[in-house]
């Protein structure tokens, strides 16, 4: 696939990262995090991101029903005192199931994220650091992966394995690696003939070593921001594959399949759609701001 | 002879979230048609800004021209409406950068850079330009022209690129070409080389030069009359014998000392001039290049008076030392025993 | 040129027998029981079972099998609809050319309408229209696809026909609507109301994508030492920005429409789904609930080796925009 345009766009970002550290001194950590501080719209996500975390955590104290307990009666009702965000078509109160959404979503964001930044990282370590023909299998492998359209190829999956929360966790980490090996193989090739490389080998330290200490900590600038951008982005993927019926199943409440259940009754209840929409769009958006922000605190070029 | 340009009294500065950067703080000099002007300097001291503020190429916030003239053939520049400075520029004044590179741009062919020069000034059709491009790049000795014209700059060498750029410079007979650091990113070899198409052109079209460098090796071998800029202000200005051979400031004779020569007679090390270049925020007060200067009257006069930039023996040579005479006496070998000692 | 152009066909080659063979495993080999996968809940009794494995050569090794579906994917034979068995080559047909004009309009906004806000969003950095144009793309680019297609359906569609707005405020919420074209995508008639909905949602995040990189990238080209160049010259600033900058900028801003085409292809799938756009992407939903395999298949298939062949297109289209790529040297970063 696009290897030469993506390196170069992933060396351009990987090489600022690598050119950062190589600059910046240890305690110049505290740095980041006051340039990260004054961008408003990173910390406004990062907020967001917070009390999204805390709900989910404290969800049953924040809540008054259970999510999954059924009031036929009053079903598709509107907001009101009772149920602030109104109820569903099973008379669900939409709050509750909401800030529990809010635990799915996150739980399938940050543990697809997880398995996606841990075989890209080894995947493009391996490649970036061995090359010869281990780096050409890995490349070829990565550009077959590539060639899949993200969500298609994990609908495909998922209607081949099964639906479920751990399926869609699997598939978005699976299918998610291959940038992120991409970024992280550039970041390398272009740290490894540094000098301190160099005599990191003359001293004798065994390949872990030197992948581990010398160079993974200058190039892990890059892969943080995609992994932050990567986490809203698998939110997003859930949502819309449980909006395709493709995801996560009843009654867990996801909060893309409570927006395919509210369009169904869009004319007359077009709130049970809100809820849950909004919930997912200031979530994402948390997410690319903080991506933003952290690239800009990690870049100083950039500003 | 009437000057072609005519700086007189002139104040870049730069408006900083960190303060008032004085990049350019009270330089006058003109330059006569024909000559080769040199301004030699280091890194910081004002050179470059002061070329760009010529142009016209610095961008207005933050920068400012606090105040002073430019004149050229008469005219002042800072009051041209944009329309009439951009027929100068390109059209009467040429520039010339310091790295070919990343100066000509990558998606361009030379042919096409240079012919749009042309076709601007010129108003000529896409065919002349061509031809007339091939024509300049043969000028500046650029081997096989008629090929090289449809060629990228990456497929350039460095010193070709320079030379294409000069080619691109001259292409519309500027009256002034201003040289930014002309060699600097260049080897050794190739810097004679850029340096004598230059001195050529100047020769062949009697084209006034402006040449910015910090080298003054650079200067030696092209330039008629020379000014030495330092802190954003000028510290000495004059022909090139005198410049070498009788200077009248610590500044120039440091720099002159520091240089390495073949003809040395005596084993005598190498003495650069101590300390650093000041902030520009926070110039010093008094003479800016008090703090370094082997002979500072501290703290009278040197640090509370600023040396007015005054004649030295009637005539063209001024200096901006309270104390001209005296560095006067010394050569750079003197000044280098002196180092040696202390 | 042509060795670019030959080296990158030859890179393409492998890369799609890849990705067919991983379709194969997953449709054949993944599924212990492809049989009772196609049949979804439904029992099967021995006589289907038989039948069905005789009907697509289940039954068979399976390097067989193997060989047998290369061929026939290289002749272009997609095989049949489990439900219907129609060829599903046709309807394929007959659903495509509806896929292919929301996606022709969605790129050409995505084109049009990012690169020309992220430019102009470039250029009056700290101006209104950029704090404006920030703000808006960084949204769009969040908001899940499927919302902002609901959204967009409820006020533009639901509330404006419930209040009683005029006509021209109100949009049809659902469907192709009547299906005239001209010159293939241009709609006639009434088609165009139907159309723009479903193309600004799909266009909405990568119109956003293309414009924030634009931005970015055009914001770095305007520092460089060539666009000083090139004022020296006395250029006015517009053609110093658009004539010297603006293919350079182009350059990354291509690799990313080239990459955002899988979010699109993704992204056409919800589309089509929220509005009811009878195009592959409904058809693709329908034959999974339906456990159409053959159909699933021959889509999915199709979406990926069309992604592949655009791809391909972008990376030719580099040789126009960076000629440092034409005679032979990949550019560099």
């Amino acid at each position: 696939m696009s290897t030469t345009a993506t390196d170069q766009q992933t060396a351009a970002g990987a090489g600022a990262g690598a050119a950062i550290h190589a600059e910046l001194p240890p305690s110049a950590r505290g740095d980041v995090w006051r340039r990260f501080r004054r961008n408003r719209g990173a910390l406004v996500g990062l907020c967001i991101i917070g009390v999204a975390v805390l709900a989910a955590i404290f969800a049953p104290l924040i809540t008054f029903y259970d999510p999954a307990q059924i009031n036929p009666a009053i079903s598709r009702q509107g907001p009101s005192l009772q149920h602030w965000f109104g109820v569903d078509l099973l008379g669900r109160d939409l709050y509750t199931r909401v800030v529990y959404g809010a635990r799915v979503s996150l739980r399938v964001g940050f543990f697809a994220t997880a398995i996606a930044v841990g075989i890209g990282l080894a995947v493009g370590a391996v490649s970036g650091y061995y090359q010869g023909w281990i780096e050409t299998v890995t490349m070829r492998t990565t550009d077959i992966f590539l060639a899949f359209p993200y969500l298609l190829f994990a609908i495909t999956i998922i209607v081949i394995v099964g639906r479920g929360e751990l399926t869609v966790v699997l598939v978005l980490g699976l299918l998610g690696w291959m940038t992120i090996a991409r970024l992280f193989r550039s970041s390398i090739l272009s740290v490894k003939q540094t000098e301190y490389v160099e005599a990191a080998r003359a001293v004798g330290c065994s390949d872990l070593r030197i992948i581990g200490r010398h160079i993974l900590p200058n190039v892990i600038q890059p892969v943080i921001v995609y992994a932050t951008l990567f986490i809203g982005g698998a939110i997003l993927a859930e949502a819309a594959l449980s909006f395709l019926n493709v995801g996560i199943a009843e009654p867990t409440p996801s909060w893309g399949l409570m927006v395919a259940q509210g369009r169904s009754f869009l004319f007359t209840s077009p709130h049970m759609l809100f809820a849950p929409g909004l919930a997912l769009f200031l979530v994402v958006l948390s997410f690319v701001f903080m991506g933003d922000g952290l690239r800009d605190a990690l870049d100083p070029r950039l500003r | 002879m009437e000057p072609l340009l005519s700086v007189r009294d002139l104040r870049t500065h730069f408006h900083t979230d960190a303060g008032v950067v004085k990049a350019v703080d009270g330089v006058s000099f003109d330059v006569l048609p024909g000559e080769v002007f040199g301004v030699v300097g280091e890194s910081g001291s004002g050179k470059s800004v002061t070329t760009m503020t010529i142009m016209g190429l610095l961008p207005q916030p933050p920068a400012k021209v606090e105040s002073g003239e430019i004149l050229w053939k008469g005219r002042n520049l800072l009051k041209l409406h944009d329309e009439e400075l951009r027929k100068i520029r390109g059209g009467e004044i040429a520039m010339i950068f310091q790295d070919p590179m990343t100066s000509l741009n990558p998606v361009f062919t030379i042919g096409q850079q240079v012919g749009e020069m042309i076709r601007l000034h010129a108003d000529a059709s896409k065919t002349d330009a061509r031809e007339r491009a091939i024509e300049m790049l043969k000028l500046v000795g650029i081997p096989r022209p008629e090929r090289r014209v449809d060629e990228y700059p990456h497929e350039f060498s460095g010193g070709m690129r320079q030379r294409a750029m000069i080619a691109m410079a001259i292409s519309c007979n500027p009256d002034l070409l201003i040289a930014d650091e002309p060699s600097t990113a260049l080897d050794v070899t190739i810097q004679a080389q850029v340096l004598d198409v230059l001195e050529r052109i100047q020769e062949e079209t009697n084209t006034a030069i402006l040449l910015i460098t910090h080298d003054l090796g650079v200067v030696a071998g092209m330039a008629d009359r020379v000014m030495v800029m330092y802190a954003g202000g000028q510290v000495e200005m004059a022909d090139i014998d005198t410049i070498f051979y009788n200077p009248h400031h610590p500044y120039t004779l440091g720099l002159l000392a520091s240089l390495p020569r073949l003809d040395e007679r005596e084993a005598l090390r190498l003495h650069p001039i101590r300390g650093q270049p000041p902030s520009l925020i926070h110039v010093p007060p008094g003479c800016a290049f008090h703090p370094r200067c082997e002979f500072a009257r501290l703290p009278e006069p040197c640090q509370t008076e600023v040396p007015e930039f005054r004649e030295i023996n009637g005539g063209e040579h001024r200096a901006a030392c309270h104390f001209a005479e005296e560095a006067a006496q010394l050569t750079p070998d003197d000044f280098r025993r002196m180092a040696e000692k202390a | 040129m042509g060795g670019y152009i030959l080296r990158r066909l030859l890179h393409v080659i492998p890369v799609v027998w890849g990705a067919v063979t991983i379709l194969f495993l997953l449709f054949f080999i993944v599924p212990g029981d492809p049989v009772q996968l196609m049949a979804g809940d439904r029992a099967v009794t021995p006589e289907v079972r038989a039948n069905i494995e005789a009907r697509f050569g289940l039954d068979k090794p399976w390097y067989v099998q193997y060989g047998d579906y290369l061929k026939r994917l290289a002749t272009g034979d997609l095989g049949v609809s489990f439900r219907n068995n129609r060829s599903v080559n046709t309807i394929l047909g007959e659903a495509a050319p509806a896929s292919l004009r929301l996606a022709i309009w969605a790129i050409i906004i995505e084109v049009i309408v990012g690169i020309s806000t992220g430019l102009v969003s470039a250029v009056k950095r700290y101006s209104f229209t950029d704090v404006l144009t920030t703000v808006s793309t960084a949204m769009l680019a969040a908001i899940p696809v499927f919302v902002l297609g609901a959204a967009l359906q409820y006020f533009l569609g639901v509330y404006t026909f419930q209040h009683g707005f005029p006509d021209w405020a109100r949009f049809p919420v659902q469907g192709i609507g009547p299906d005239t074209w001209t010159f293939f995508f241009i709609p006639t008639g009434s088609q165009w109301r139907y159309l723009v909905l479903p193309a600004f949602t799909l266009a909405a995040v990568s119109t956003a994508v293309v414009a924030r990189m634009m931005r970015t990238t055009m914001l770095e080209v305007v520092r460089a030492d060539y666009m000083r160049t090139a004022a020296s010259k006395g250029l006015n600033r517009r053609q110093v920005v658009l004539k010297h900058g603006l293919k350079n900028a182009m350059i990354p801003v291509v690799t990313l429409i080239g990459l955002d085409l899988a979010t699109l292809i993704g992204n056409a799938l919800i589309t089509e789904t929220v509005y009811n756009w009878p195009g592959l992407g409904t058809r693709l939903l329908g034959a999974i609930v339906s456990r159409d395999a053959p159909i699933v298949l021959g889509i999915t298939a199709i979406l990926v080796l069309t992604y592949v062949l655009m791809n391909l297109l972008v990376d030719l289209s580099y040789s126009f925009f960076d000629p440092r790529i034409r005679y032979g040297k990949e550019a560099t970063a």
